[in-house]
């Protein structure tokens, strides 16, 4: 027997229940903000810590560990580089960063790499002076690209452990609850952050809004949140993205989608109930103009589209020419304002969007995608990654994973950009493997992947002109000429994860 | 390739790399290098050369091939001439023409230049771009002033100045000008081809006066931006219900020729020469738009 606080006994072990623990009090067990009785004027619990330095303090962050963000602010962010100011400030080193994307915003990290406080990146992307920074062999160790599925893969499989996530929000309540919609700086779906949220150890969300509690429905549940940080701004507006995303109007690009359209509606992929994604690349943007007209003509309606969502699509919501809208990230103001008036405007994680270890990926939901491209090789590998120079520049984001999700998968890119050929002998680094791509569109002519006679026979039976891509080839080398092969070292400056967690390439510094 | 359907001719400027190299994948009808306005008096040595080279080593399939020349009384005529009819081109189109004089005068120096290079005689064609009230005044004369001229071109811009008015959304300032082209070039058995529409935004605007100059008679239009050419040859397509018309007109006129029948009846109804040849051009439009047509009623 043992006896409670309060007095009463209780045996010590019960059955299948094994050892009791006796009652010891109501807040004896109490962590974190949970309190003692108070008077009601003292407040109701914060999380809201006085700045960053502080969370960083509290967070329990030490060298060595492993640090998350999301890039849902795009080039607008300042949290990625403010947060890593003050972990440097606070002497600890050898981190392992972790975000979802790095942006050109983000070149200030190149200092800290160089100073040691950060010693490795595993990331979507990487652009501008860091991009460049690494090519050139700024870190010892080699990064790790991952796509959108396979970082919510690994986070979820613990094969990447964040110790803590910063994770920046439009609007924010002090008990935690992370809203991406509302809020001066609102961005939209907060999807990236979602996981890092429920993997983290420890999550500290930044924000320029304190709203009111409850802040509900939160992108961030107050359960999964340990701090909270106010900040003057946590990015700009006009890199988090202003208003509505601007159809191309250059002629090539329209060009492109209106040739895209054609050879998906040949395969009859849009019909009554179809599902769809787009990129955001200006063709394959384009394409929902030409998409939405050829809708209304016919009457039809999608049941849903997922993705990157912009004010384009947003406006088929409201139109109800598409049922549903699943956003994992939201890429302008339009789009980030639909989610917060219109219920069909659904958020959604990026395990639910695109993991391939999880049983319930949306991407396996796609009957079509159009995707863009750097450059594309004679066996349908797509780069979205290095530029023909062999620098970083871009990111692999959720191509391989709709590339591999959807029924029919379309890539579209002018055959030529400036002097360099798009379509080429073999891509400088494959990120989506050419035997989930079924149609390559450029701006020359249309090339149908030889694994899909299916998709061949169905747009020669529309009538619509189908090329081998060898001929195409020959017609892009007969404009460019063959480029002098890039002059790699032998240093391996990163490594390309496909969604799966294999390794589909390795980047080479460039000399 | 001498176009038989010219319901877009598009301009791509002579000193512009990027947008003369390869224009063709839009599907105009016709692509117009132009060496005239868009090329300033300094680079018209260049731009004739970037020219000439495109025309000599790119490929432009089956498109035709146009140059807006320099005016008659520019000191550029005679090498633009010279050196487009070399390159190959198969039409030249000149800006400002005023009387059948100036095309005569254009025809001596296309026939010398391909002469000159060993092109067959007559190979080169000509249109005349009608730019003043005095050229629209001339418009039949112009028409019928050689055997070369296949078609001849309103533009706008200069007109309305002289006309001391500017142009509006529904063209009444053009409306004789287009009156008086259309039913010239008919007269003459040439092509019209109406102005350029200027406002790139404005694609209601532009879809508005491609119906009204394809109901007044227009073959086709001119154009300055390639996301114009699926708009104005959309105009030009003809619908489903038509085509099914047209074919059962031309079906009926073949068996008619085969069993030696001189008149032609469909439905209880004699059809006349006339609508057999709108039939035929019904088919042809609806060819050039995709559309698969059938060989067998031709």
């Amino acid at each position: 027997m043992s006896r409670t606080s309060i007095g009463r006994d209780i045996p010590d072990s019960a059955g299948d229940l094994g050892k009791l623990s006796p009652f010891a009090g109501a807040w004896a067990r109490a962590e974190g903000v949970s309190a003692p009785r108070k008077l009601l004027s003292a407040g109701r619990p914060t999380k809201v810590l006085s700045g960053i330095d502080e969370a960083v303090r509290r967070s329990g962050l030490e060298s060595g560990m492993t640090v998350s963000f999301h890039h849902h602010f795009r080039e607008g962010d300042f949290v990625v580089n403010l947060v890593l100011d003050a972990i440097a400030r606070a002497g600890i080193r050898d981190l392992t960063l972790a975000p979802s994307s790095l942006t050109s915003v983000h070149a200030p990290l190149v200092a800290h790499c160089r100073s040691g406080v950060i010693r490795r990146i595993c990331t979507s992307g990487l652009r501008g002076k860091l991009a460049d920074e690494i090519s050139r062999g700024l870190l010892e160790e080699a990064v790790l690209i991952h796509s959108h599925g396979g970082r919510a893969r690994a986070l979820r499989e613990g094969s990447i452990s964040v110790d803590v996530a910063f994770l920046g929000a439009p609007a924010c309540d002090a008990y935690g609850n992370a809203c991406g919609s509302s809020g001066k700086s609102a961005c939209g779906s907060l999807g990236y952050a979602r996981v890092d949220a429920r993997y983290a150890k420890s999550v500290i969300v930044l924000t320029d809004c304190i709203a009111d509690y409850p802040a509900l429905p939160a992108s961030i549940g107050q359960e999964l949140v340990d701090w909270v940080v106010p900040m003057d701004a946590v990015g700009d507006p006009k890199g988090i993205g202003i208003g509505a995303t601007r159809i191309s109007r250059d002629p090539r690009e329209l060009l492109i989608a209106r040739k895209a359209l054609a050879a998906i509606d040949a395969t009859g992929a849009i019909r009554d109930g179809f599902s769809f994604q787009t990129g955001t690349g200006g063709a394959s943007l384009a394409v929902i103009r030409y998409l939405r007209e050829l809708m209304l003509a016919r009457g039809i309606k999608a049941t849903f589209c997922l993705g990157g969502i912009t004010s384009q699509v947003a406006r088929m919501l409201e139109e109800g020419l598409v049922g549903t809208i699943l956003d994992v990230q939201s890429f302008d103001a339009d789009a980030a304002r639909s989610m917060a008036v219109n219920p069909r405007h659904i958020e959604i994680d990026a395990v639910t969007y695109a993991d391939p270890g999880c049983p319930g990926a949306a991407v396996n939901m796609l009957d079509f995608v159009v995707l863009s491209a750097l450059e594309v090789d004679m066996d349908f590998n797509v780069n979205v990654i290095t530029g023909s120079d062999g620098v970083i520049r871009g990111a692999s984001g959720g191509h391989s994973d709709t590339a591999a999700g959807a029924a029919l998968s379309v890539v579209v890119a002018p055959l030529v950009r400036a002097r360099t050929a798009t379509l080429v002998d073999r891509v400088e680094t494959i990120v989506t493997p050419g035997e989930s791509v079924d149609i390559l569109v450029t701006d020359r002519g249309t090339a149908v992947n030889p694994r899909r006679p299916d998709v061949s026979a169905a747009l020669k039976a529309a009538g619509v002109e189908v090329r081998d891509i060898g001929e195409l080839r020959e017609l892009a080398r007969s404009i460019t000429g063959d480029a002098d092969p890039v002059e790699y070292g032998k240093r391996v400056v990163a490594l390309v994860e496909y969604r799966d967690g294999t390794i589909i390439d390795a980047i080479r510094e460039v000399k | 390739m001498i176009a038989t359907l010219r319901r877009t001719m598009l301009f791509a400027p002579g000193n512009n790399p990027a947008l003369i190299k390869d224009p063709q994948i839009y599907g105009p009808d016709s692509i117009i290098f132009d060496l005239e306005d868009s090329v300033s008096p300094a680079e018209k040595d260049a731009a004739r050369l970037l020219v000439f080279c495109a025309m000599k080593s790119l490929d432009y399939g089956r498109i035709e091939k146009a140059v807006r020349v320099n005016g008659m009384d520019t000191p550029w005529i005679r090498d633009d001439v010279e050196a487009m009819v070399r390159a190959g081109a198969d039409l030249i189109r000149l800006p400002k023409a005023e009387c059948a004089r100036d095309l005569v005068a254009l025809e001596a120096m296309v026939e010398a230049a391909e002469v000159a290079c060993g092109r067959p005689v007559g190979e080169v064609r000509l249109m005349a771009a009608l730019e003043g009230p005095l050229a629209v005044l001339n418009a039949y004369e112009i028409a019928t002033s050689t055997r070369r001229l296949v078609g001849i071109a309103l533009s706008a811009e200069d007109f309305v100045t002289s006309m001391k008015t500017s142009r509006s959304a529904d063209g009444v300032e053009l409306f004789e000008a287009r009156g008086r082209i259309v039913l010239a070039a008919r007269a003459a058995g040439v092509m019209a081809i109406d102005t350029v529409f200027t406002d790139l935004s404005d694609e209601e605007g532009l879809l508005r006066e491609a119906r009204l100059i394809k109901q007044m008679g227009f073959d086709g239009k001119s154009v300055i931006n390639p996301a114009q050419i699926p708009i104005v040859n959309g105009v030009f397509e003809p619908t489903a219900d038509e085509v099914r018309k047209a074919r059962r007109v031309v079906a009926a006129a073949a068996e008619a020729e085969a069993r030696g029948v001189g008149v032609i009846s469909l439905d209880g109804k004699m059809i006349d020469k006339p609508i057999v040849e709108r039939a035929a051009r019904v088919l042809d439009l609806a060819r050039a738009s995709g559309a698969k047509v059938g060989e067998e009623e031709r």
